[in-house]
């Protein structure tokens, strides 16, 4: 029965199984889900999607800030006359399990009076009786069921502000125009010389003509605004002769109406801009749940817990620390500032900061830095400096922060519109001399033809149609993508630089192995014994590992926290701790995290913990060596320096013991010569994912942190990662060819612009031809090559 | 005045209110979310009858364990 899966959320149920129900349950978190579910008649849970349940948390006093008035008035979305509502991120949220549970919670208190789950986004937008629950009592609510919201700083800043939905108005705006004006554009298509058409001409023109001013001026607005700021700063880029085209067209069509010339190009002109607007839309595609943005502002809390002159507790805002207060750090809490140690067993991971997985014990006195996390036991602490000025926070004053890359990088698609540009207006002066040589009253005609048919729609529309279907299919692979710029920029790389803890190995387990004296049977069971008793991690890690089962009773057991730990059985003794604990110096090699053992003050051997590698990175390490420069930047000590370069090639560059700023700085470096690729995990490695040409978070779960970056790269997924480069530099020679084929449609639509017979009709035909079929030859490729991936 | 300019008038009133109904869709954010509301069309009003059936499993489940 131990290998049952649990019947609320689907784990293993393993060696907490509990039986409720004639259910199994992998924990008792999982039981009391369903008890609530069950009891409240939300059942129905369970039938919708088979085990879908999340695991809760135990749901600590960190929501204590929530009593906090001030804290709650920013969080809440509206907050009246005794109702509130509040939008909440729920990471947890992915199944219909959940949005059907999270949308009955009325259900589970009378309080609440609605709430609406916006999948997507992964939020849960709640209104509640303010007399009746209280939005810590609503938070807690949700983290007892499994749901636990995430609130972090950044929330707390955030604006409220207004969606942009400028690009669907906009679309619909030029669509709307669109289908009008193909409507009222049909009778002239067929040029029937009757009486009473021809009367009505004028009417149908003008019709025309006003479904086009607003497409002009505001759906088109953007290319214009585009080509502007590109003129201004001496760029041609694409939107010039899109821009350009636009143009032409209204004008030449408004006189063509006036002058009663001809029917005008409406119905080009409303439909270029509407197949413009729908490649925008295509590629538009962002992941609405994750965040590229997120800088240490989602990884603090809101609030801390200060101690008042008279010693007691209160919940303040982060931002309103300030140096001298004494605040509380609890056990899994995130050090917010820059602080002095005064009361408690500081046991402090910073491996958000530096990379460095192994937690470091501090003694009161010490200073502790932002941005680490408590790992025992409750810290009393004095503020030295306030949030924006502590060391970490202050690495997000580099400038690098906020360089726009997208901004800076010019696309295949504007560097080949400058090209064009150029060409068009040559070939449009050329033909306007050759007619004004021969026939003067042409020449306006064919100098506007060649501008309205060489308008470079289709290859306007190749990029969006092909990266954005190519940002499809990564993600489908569960490689998300800021935005299309970033597969292009990918294309480019040919320097890539991992992170190494938390990239290249994993979390999830570690390797232990034992260097020294041969322990003896006697001696291990002791050490068993004594391990038992302690609730470090590294304790209990080498407890499940040591092969022995004669478990005695301790006649003595003492903890030094910080140090290490002492058993004693009758006259034996076991010491189990840092080198210096069980009274050996401390060797001069560099290593890893290290546990070392002393038998009756005789200095055995030590335990060493080894982080594992992700399985297949000797691979991805051999792919990409063969297209690029690889190198390791790691923020560990060189302990496993050997073992790399063996994975590696020979020359490659291995840096460790690298600060955050030191790898910005390599990162910077090394692109003076090279366009390079970060690959990293933790705030640590924020400043070289910013400051890299492509950075790529590496992440074991898509909806918990990661830095700053281009691409979100889930951990399973990492060997593909040489395959990703590959499709993209698929998608680039894709959009080339595409780029060909629609200058083949440009070339039939130049004679016939050239030689002065562009009829309306021909436009009309030529234009939608031409972006569609580029559109369906980019979507049939990106598809075809995507499914190497599987 | 010819029939023609009634059938042009009503044809774009009516490609206005469709228009207009449109914008009000996005506007009241009809397009912010596309993907939960064809989840949730698919729930039935389990919530209202759950009394009967949760009454239905504990005996269903009580003559579960008599049984063994």
């Amino acid at each position: 029965m131990a290998n049952a899966a649990c019947y609320h959320c689907g784990d293993q149920c393993g060696k907490y199984h509990v039986r409720f129900d004639e259910r199994d349950f992998c924990c008792n978190g999982c039981k009391t889900v369903y008890e609530i579910f069950t009891s409240n008649g939300l059942s129905t849970f369970y039938d919708i999607e088979a085990r879908a349940g999340t695991t809760p948390n135990e749901v600590r006093k960190k929501y204590d800030f929530l009593d906090n008035q001030e804290i709650v008035d920013k969080l809440v979305e509206f907050n009246e006359e005794g109702m509130q509502v509040v939008n909440l991120s729920i990471p947890t949220i992915h199944c219909s399990s959940c949005i059907w549970v999270l949308e009955n919670l009325g259900r589970l208190h009378s309080g609440i009076t609605s709430s609406q789950v916006d999948f997507p986004k992964k939020t849960v937008r709640v209104g509640y009786k303010t007399e009746e629950i209280s939005l810590k009592a609503l938070v807690l609510l949700l983290g007892s069921i499994g749901y636990e919201p995430y609130i972090s700083l950044e929330a707390y800043n955030k604006e409220k502000g207004k969606v942009d939905r400028s690009l669907i108005y906009k679309l619909g705006v030029a669509g709307f125009a669109f289908g009008n004006v193909m409507l009222l554009s049909f009778p002239e298509y067929f040029e029937v010389e009757e009486f009473w058409l021809d009367q009505y001409k004028p009417v149908f023109r003008w019709l025309m003509f006003a479904f086009s001013v607003p497409v002009v001026l505001y759906a088109g607005r953007d290319y214009f605004l585009s080509a502007y700021k590109g003129l201004r700063s001496r760029l041609l880029n694409i939107d010039v002769p899109i821009a350009l085209g636009i143009l032409t067209l209204f004008l030449r069509s408004t006189t063509d109406i006036i002058f009663d010339l001809g029917s005008g190009f409406f119905d080009s002109l409303t439909g270029l801009v509407f197949f413009l607007l729908l490649g925008k839309f295509f590629q538009q595609k962002t992941y609405a749940y994750l965040s590229f943005e997120r800088d240490y502002k989602s990884y603090f809390p809101i609030a801390v817990t200060k101690l008042n002159e008279k010693g007691e507790e209160e919940s303040i805002q982060i931002y309103k620390v300030e140096v001298g207060d004494r605040i509380l750090i609890r056990n899994q809490e995130i050090i917010p500032v820059d602080c002095r140690l005064l009361k408690g067993n500081a046991e402090i991971d910073y491996s958000f900061v530096t990379g460095e997985s192994q937690a470091v014990f501090k003694e009161p006195g010490e200073k502790l830095f932002a941005g680490g996390k408590q790992l025992s036991g409750v810290l009393e602490v004095e503020v030295l400096k306030s949030v924006s000025q502590s060391y970490l926070t202050q690495l997000w004053g580099n400038s690098v922060f906020t360089k726009d890359k997208a901004g800076n990088f010019q696309t295949l698609t504007d560097s080949i519109g400058k090209r064009f540009t150029f060409a068009v207006l040559t070939i449009a002066v050329i033909a306007t001399v050759f007619w004004l040589f021969n026939e003067p009253s042409m020449a306006l005609n064919v100098f506007t033809a060649v501008l309205i048919i060489a308008c470079p729609c289709a290859i306007a529309l190749a990029a969006p149609f092909t990266l954005g279907n190519m940002l499809r299919i990564f993600g489908k692979h569960k490689f998300y993508l800021k935005n299309t710029n970033a597969i292009e920029r990918l294309s480019k790389i040919n320097m890539a630089i991992f992170d190494k803890t938390g990239t290249l190995t994993t979390t999830q387990k570690e390797t232990i192995l034992y260097e020294g004296m041969e322990l003896s049977e006697e001696e291990t069971a002791l050490l068993k014994t004594t391990l038992r008793a302690s609730n470090h991690p590294l304790s209990r890690s080498l407890y499940d590992i040591l092969k022995s089962n004669a478990i005695m009773t301790l006649d003595e057991f003492q903890e030094h926290t910080g140090k290490g730990i002492e058993g004693r059985v009758k006259d034996h003794s076991m010491k189990v701790g840092s080198a210096a604990y069980v009274g050996k110096h401390k060797s001069m090699l560099p290593s890893n995290t290290a546990v070392y053992i002393s038998s009756d003050e005789n200095v055995k051997g030590r335990f060493v913990f080894k982080n594992a590698y992700r399985e297949g990175v000797d691979k991805i390490f051999e792919a990409m060596g063969r297209q690029m420069e690889v190198g390791v930047l790691s923020g560990d000590n060189d302990g496993e320096r050997k073992q790399l370069q063996q994975m590696l090639s020979k020359d490659a560059n291995i840096l460790f013991n690298q600060k955050p700023e030191d790898k910005l700085n390599h990162i910077k470096r090394m692109q003076e010569s090279h366009n390079v690729l970060m690959v990293g995990d933790g705030l640590n490695d924020a400043g070289a994912l910013a400051q890299s040409d492509v950075g790529i978070a590496v992440s074991e779960n898509i909806n918990v942190f990661s830095p700053a970056c281009d691409a979100i790269l889930d951990a399973s997924k990492l060997t593909l990662l040489p395959k990703f480069i590959k499709l993209s530099r698929k998608s680039m020679q894709i959009i080339k060819l595409s780029f060909l084929l629609s200058l083949c449609y440009n070339v039939v639509g130049l004679y016939f612009a050239v030689t002065g017979q562009l009829l309306p009709v021909v436009a009309a035909i030529l234009m939608p031809l031409s972006s569609i079929s580029i559109v369906v030859f980019a979507t049939l490729c990106t598809n075809l090559i995507g499914k190497e991936l599987k | 005045m010819s029939v023609i300019y009634v059938l042009l008038a009503i044809s774009i009133s009516v490609a206005l209110a469709f228009f207009a109904a449109f914008l009000f869709s996005v506007k009241s954010g009809q397009y912010d979310d596309t993907y939960t509301p064809s989840v949730r069309m698919l729930f039935e009003d389990e919530v209202v009858n759950d009394q009967k059936p949760k009454n239905k499993k504990s005996k269903h489940n009580q003559t579960k364990s008599t049984n063994q």
